[in-house]
């Protein structure tokens, strides 16, 4: 068991770190290009010089590409009308048409989002070239805290809160209930054990491999991930201290209210994905509706996935981050009492 | 006979939704004696010991164990009670020195006085080449004289074994109960459920459970006696058959 508890987190961050990522490359496009000028054999290069597109320009037909995004065969097709580069030397404007596979909304919207941006790109350098000024806004960027939009910098310390919770929660929900499953609870019960005693010697254990747990993830995701490490480690491990406590006392109040191991795999489970989704790690919280958002208030993961951003990616200190530490402990100031008040040594 | 009570049970009640699994039992157990719980399965036996370890509380009745209510005093209580549960109950992922060292821990029992007990022990039980093996892997008469002692070592005044021979051969059986004798003359009183007939003509009183109630309570051989029977087992069908029969 104890191998598995060690072993299983790292293989979980070697593979999700390099999998779970927003970044798209490889957007299979089919470009139909219905002006064969040489605007529109400009625009098109500029997709297939692109690194996140691979252009196809085999089609003939509107036919053609409907079908291929109909097979799979496509994952958009951008159409450059006739006239397109008539229209835009007479700078009457003109319109291109993108049309997406958007059965994954979130990916359809980022390849909307790169198509844009080379467009945009591109009617720049001809009104630059052509030296018309053409009165726009332009916007210039730079991303703070993560400036090489390094998607392991922003997903590797959501994975390790993931990691650690996924140890503190499953662990801790399947100790007490299986000692009832097996019954050694009695023998443990008819003892004058105190419940605080019992509940720290189930929760100190974990509480110390949690802790074990997120140093190796750490290291390993700074080692192989290069993620910053620009806070106090001292804050982060403080933080996760109060944090598993917290979590852990949650697992030992579903293991004393339920009554077989299944039982509270299941209500982990509930809890957990409910978290993990709600958490911010995959969609940002501040896009759900406010509803979601309240039932956020009391997502212990969420909040730790804000901490560890805060402090890794951006350096926070404990000013910064002294709401969380609050909120963390009234979390465990509440589960703790709780799971010891549940707990029952008489039926 | 002017013996000391050490456990006083009156009108104890013990019920679970509609099902009465303890119908108004009125017992005491004196001390030093070896006291049988007799019955078939699911007449009640263990649910009775249960409600006297302070494993679970009664509907209603009084419950005095060695001077303590076992409403109020449950703490002081479990300081003087050892049990052994029907259900084998140590821990298998620990070593059979692990499993004496964590229970005497939790009474208290440590550093040079436990050294000291546990070795004894250990000795008692010629245990000494398994000493450092997992219980998962001991057999289960040893696994079961180990429990036993275990719910032994901090020297409690009472001790309670919830079919504790269950599933075990007949050689490791009488073992078994000459550690409870020895047991019982060191002036522990033993409270012990069986259903093996010949377990109950070892102990000094029997009461025979008949679906929570108790059918007769006496030593085996008045038990006998009364029923005119020849052994136990006689005593226990006349007893429990005719009951059943009215269903």
């Amino acid at each position: 068991m104890l191998p598995m508890i060690f072993m299983m987190p790292i293989i979980q961050l070697l593979i999700l770190g390099n999998a779970a990522t927003f970044e798209m490359k490889n957007i299979r496009m089919e470009i139909l290009d219905q002006d064969l000028s040489p605007a529109s054999r400009e625009l098109s290069s500029r997709f297939m010089n692109s690194p996140f597109f691979e252009v196809s320009n085999t089609a003939e037909n509107l036919n053609d590409c409907e079908q291929a995004l109909d097979k799979g065969a496509a994952d958009c097709y951008l159409v450059l009308p006739e006239g397109f580069e008539r229209d835009l030397v007479n700078m009457q404007g003109t319109e291109i048409q993108l049309v997406l596979n958007a059965i994954n909304a979130s990916s359809a919207s980022l390849i909307n989002a790169y198509c844009n941006a080379i467009a945009a790109d591109y009617v720049k350098s001809i009104s630059g070239g052509t030296g018309q000024k053409i009165s726009q806004i332009e916007s210039t960027y730079s991303y703070w805290f993560n400036p090489e939009m390094n998607y392991p910098s922003f997903m590797v310390p959501g994975i390790l809160v993931l990691l650690v919770t996924l140890i503190g929660l499953f662990l801790s929900s399947m100790n007490i209930v299986r000692e009832k499953e097996i019954g050694t609870i009695e023998q443990i019960n008819i003892t004058p054990v105190k419940k605080y005693q019992f509940i720290a010697g189930k929760l100190i254990p974990f509480w110390i491999i949690a802790q074990v747990e997120l140093a190796i993830g750490l290291l390993i995701a700074w080692l192989l991930y290069r993620i910053p490490i620009e806070g106090s480690l001292l804050l982060l491990f403080g933080f996760t201290a109060i944090y598993l406590v917290a979590v852990l006392s949650l697992g030992l109040l579903v293991s004393t209210i339920n009554k077989t191991q299944q039982q509270a795999m299941f209500v982990s489970w509930f809890f957990m994905m409910l978290f993990i989704i709600l958490s911010g790690l995959f969609t940002p919280v501040d896009s759900m509706p406010a509803w979601a958002q309240s039932i956020n208030l009391v997502n212990p993961i969420k909040y730790f996935i804000e901490f560890i951003r805060m402090v890794l990616l951006k350096g926070s200190g404990f000013e910064a981050t002294k709401h969380l530490f609050i909120i963390m402990s009234s979390f465990a100031a509440v589960l703790l009492p709780l799971a010891m008040w549940m707990y029952k040594k008489t039926e | 006979m002017d013996r000391e009570r050490i456990i006083i049970v009156k009108n104890l009640v013990k019920k679970f939704g509609d099902f009465t699994a303890n119908d108004n039992l009125n017992f005491e157990v004196y001390k030093g004696e070896i006291f049988g719980f007799l019955g078939a399965n699911g007449a009640g036996k263990t649910t009775a010991m249960k409600i006297l370890c302070g494993l679970s509380k009664p509907t209603s009745g009084e419950v005095d164990i060695a001077g303590f209510d076992i409403y109020r005093d449950t703490d002081k209580i479990r300081h003087i009670i050892g049990y052994m549960s029907q259900r084998f109950s140590l821990y298998e992922d620990l070593t059979v020195y692990e499993n004496i060292r964590f229970f005497a821990g939790i009474y208290g029992i440590r550093g040079k006085e436990f050294r000291a007990k546990a070795e004894k022990l250990i000795a008692k039980l010629n245990m000494e080449d398994v000493a450092k093996t997992l219980v998962a892997s001991i057999p289960l008469g040893w696994k079961q004289k180990l429990a036993f002692s275990i719910a032994m070592f901090h020297e409690p005044p009472i001790v309670f074994l919830d079919e504790p021979t269950s599933g075990v051969d007949p050689r490791t059986r009488r073992q078994f109960w000459e550690m409870i004798y020895q047991a019982a003359e060191s002036g522990v009183t033993v409270f012990i459920t069986t259903h093996y007939m010949d377990e109950a003509e070892y102990c000094d009183r029997v009461s025979i459970m008949d679906q929570g109630r108790i059918a007769a309570l006496d030593t085996p051989k008045m038990l006998k006696e009364n029923a005119g029977a020849k052994n136990m087992n006689d005593v226990f069908l006349k007893l429990v058959r005719p009951q059943k029969a009215e269903l």
